[in-house]
């Protein structure tokens, strides 16, 4: 990567700003003001000392624990570009509010794709062939054969559809609302609204002769769902899509994710009420169907391009998995750290938890279930109906 | 007064701060900006506010972070008992409504909480939002007007500007991912845990009757243990009080009493699982090495 040049003598104004810009590149977000704020600064310091110009520059421009440890770094391969390299890096999507409208064109994240600079920290660099997924004793990816692209109509059937929508509703309901602790007027309320009754009073000479109260209000959550859809989960894929679509159908305040070595968001496929056209919108989607997992990169990709738009502490996060994985549990184990300090509720939903002598034992799920607040069976439909009341206590 | 001087000062008051933090403190100061002091529990960042007011002598107002905190018990709160038994007795005397109604929406019926006493000083106070990753994203994002702006809207009186601008300080431990909005609105800073010499002039600071011998292995030791796998490493509060209480036991030398050492692990270990994993053995072997 090339390294900054001051190829003419500029100003230190154009400087900074050269600086910002190297900076934002870089993935730590920087503003005009912060750059005003150097120059006010540079006033008050040694501007000569580089160490005292380093240390003021990482207090005005950091603004995570992530960008203080690296900020050393580009400062360097900034301002002293004669020996340094600049660090392989990950620019940071701005992740502002990308709703995708377009109707035609199928809505297709595609993320870890070409193998741009998303999977720069990722140990494993068979970019996205995924079929070699052979390794360490996996139960079942092995003898599957890598459908690159599948029909998805064939997991999605009227009649399951009809009862996993009813279960997915069930369910939605069950953890739709959490309660606040905030208290917002209400009717029926449980504690007296002092400030309000007060107003009323007023205008009968301070009689409080109307009781106006106030209750904690239930706010929606937010409901994401991730699906595995590699080898070895292909026998339950339907069960699950079924179960997602249901979900999804029911509200706008719902996401679902599909994954396997890539991640993409299917919800607007899903949401799509002509069922022939939202299958053939998945089946556009269905490259690498039923190949390997990479759940941690996967996750981290997804902690990297979504958590800022779609959660928040009001959310709940539904993964269903069988864990059996190929990529190394350190990544897992980062991104649902990551995850979870988002605040969200995390379940993970095992198919193989139905069997009967089934253990937990594989690395990833030992991994992932301290993290965990809920883990629990889902092969069959029934088996999500059962929920419903383990969710409701959550 | 320049950095170097800050953390001079800062030092005199009995707080080592690394550069990084006093150039973090000085900027903001300098820019008039809040804080943001990031960290594990327990490696001085709520005393890095105490501090500051000492040094600059002024009062330190504190608002202590929980999930549900909302306006009443950060900004204001209107008295409503006193309104209501003033209004009972204007009526009695026949007063005329609007005199009421100015008289009990006057400042002297407000009930000032931290923010809008903080920005209402004669003398710049030192504002300390402590543990702002307990408080809920609402809270947050109304803190946001008053970080930027330093002043509060009430309905009923109206914008109420600051007389001084306070130095804020906001402290989170990372339970929670703070908004992007509210962390470019402050001057940042990591505080990690101190390195052994740091540690070391902390310690003699606060106890300078300490033997430089007996410092030396309590750091050592402390600083030993927070690598070993625990659920809550020690800070240097918890550090502090492990030396009163071996001062207190008059032990000159940890590795002497190995009985001794492990009963005053209380101080250093909070939670039953981790007074588990570290066994006289493996306190012994701790204490052998700082030695």
């Amino acid at each position: 990567m090339a390294v900054t040049k001051f190829l003419y003598r500029t100003s230190i104004n154009h400087r900074i700003v050269d600086f910002c810009h190297h900076l934002r590149n870089n993935g730590i977000m920087t503003s005009p003001i912060d750059a005003a704020h150097c120059l006010n600064v540079l006033r008050v310091i040694n501007a000569n000392e580089h160490h005292e110009v380093r240390l003021a520059f990482k207090s005005i421009f950091v603004s995570n624990k992530d960008g203080f440890n690296r900020f050393d770094e580009l400062f360097d391969s900034f301002w002293f570009n004669e020996r340094k390299q600049r660090h392989e890096h990950e620019a940071i999507e701005n992740t502002g509010p990308k709703t995708v409208t377009n109707k035609n064109a199928p809505s297709i994240f595609e993320i870890n794709g070409s193998g741009k600079s998303d999977n720069i920290d990722l140990p494993d660099n068979d970019n996205d062939k995924e079929a070699n997924t052979s390794g360490k004793g996996r139960l079942i990816a092995a003898k599957t054969i890598n459908t690159m692209t599948t029909d998805m109509r064939e997991f999605i059937q009227a009649e399951d559809e009809s009862k996993a929508s009813e279960i997915a509703r069930r369910i939605a309901s069950a953890i739709r609302y959490k309660l606040s602790r905030r208290r917002k007027l209400s009717n029926r309320g449980n504690t007296l609204d002092m400030r309000r009754i007060m107003r009323k009073s007023i205008a009968t000479d301070g009689e409080p002769l109307k009781l106006l109260r106030k209750r904690k209000p239930e706010t929606p959550m937010h409901l994401v769902g991730l699906i595995d859809v590699s080898g070895s989960m292909q026998p339950y894929a339907r069960v699950f899509l079924s179960f997602i679509k249901g979900l999804i159908g029911n509200d706008l305040r719902t996401d679902a994710f599909l994954f396997h070595t890539k991640l993409m968001c299917v919800s607007d496929a899903l949401r799509d009420n002509n069922t022939l056209r939202a299958a053939n919108r998945l089946s556009m989607m269905a490259r690498g169907f039923g190949g390997g997992t990479k759940i941690g990169t996967c996750l981290n990709n997804f902690n990297k391009q979504f958590i800022g738009r779609i959660l928040g502490r009001k959310s709940l996060v539904i993964i269903m998995s069988d864990g059996y994985d190929t990529d190394d549990t350190a990544i897992l184990d980062s991104s649902l750290k990551h995850l979870k300090k988002s605040g969200c509720k995390l379940i993970w939903l095992n198919p193989l938890l139905g069997w009967k002598d089934y253990k937990p034992v594989n690395s990833s799920i030992i991994t992932a279930l301290p993290y965990l607040d809920l883990f629990a069976p889902c092969n069959t439909l029934q088996s999500l109906l059962v929920l419903e009341n383990e969710l409701r206590s959550l | 007064m320049n950095w170097q001087d800050l953390q001079n000062k800062l030092s005199e008051h009995a707080y080592i701060a690394n550069q990084e933090l006093a150039m973090a403190l000085k900027i903001a100061l300098q820019l008039e900006r809040p804080i943001l002091l990031e960290g594990e529990a327990g490696v001085g960042k709520t005393q890095a506010a105490k501090t500051l007011s000492e040094l600059f002598d002024t009062e330190l107002i504190r608002l202590q972070c929980y999930e549900g905190l909302d306006s009443a018990a950060a900004i204001y709160e209107w008295n409503y008992q006193r309104q209501l038994l003033s209004i009972r007795a204007s009526v009695d005397t026949g007063s005329d409504l609007k005199d009421i109604e100015n008289r009990i929406f006057s400042r002297s019926y407000l009930m000032e909480r931290p923010l809008l006493r903080a920005i209402q000083q004669q003398k710049a106070p030192v504002l300390l939002i402590d543990e702002i990753d307990r408080a809920d994203e609402e809270f947050e994002a109304f803190l946001l007007e008053i970080l930027s702006d330093f002043q509060i809207t009430i309905p009923e009186i109206g914008t109420i500007s600051a007389t001084t601008k306070p130095m804020v300080v906001l402290t989170s431990n990372g339970t929670r991912n703070l908004s992007d909005a509210l962390r470019r609105r402050c001057i940042y800073n990591y505080v990690p845990y101190p390195d052994l010499r740091t540690e070391i002039a902390i310690l003699t600071k606060r106890y300078p009757r300490v033997s430089s011998h007996l410092a030396n292995q309590i750091v050592s030791f402390v600083q030993s243990l927070r690598k070993e796998d625990l659920e809550k490493k020690p800070g240097i509060a918890e550090m502090l009080d492990w030396t009163a209480a071996l001062s207190g036991l008059g032990i000159n030398d940890i590795t002497s009493d190995p009985e001794a050492l492990q009963a005053s692990l209380v101080c250093l270990l909070k939670t039953q699982s981790d007074l588990y994993s570290i066994p006289k053995e493996v306190s012994q072997r701790l204490a052998n090495g700082a030695a």
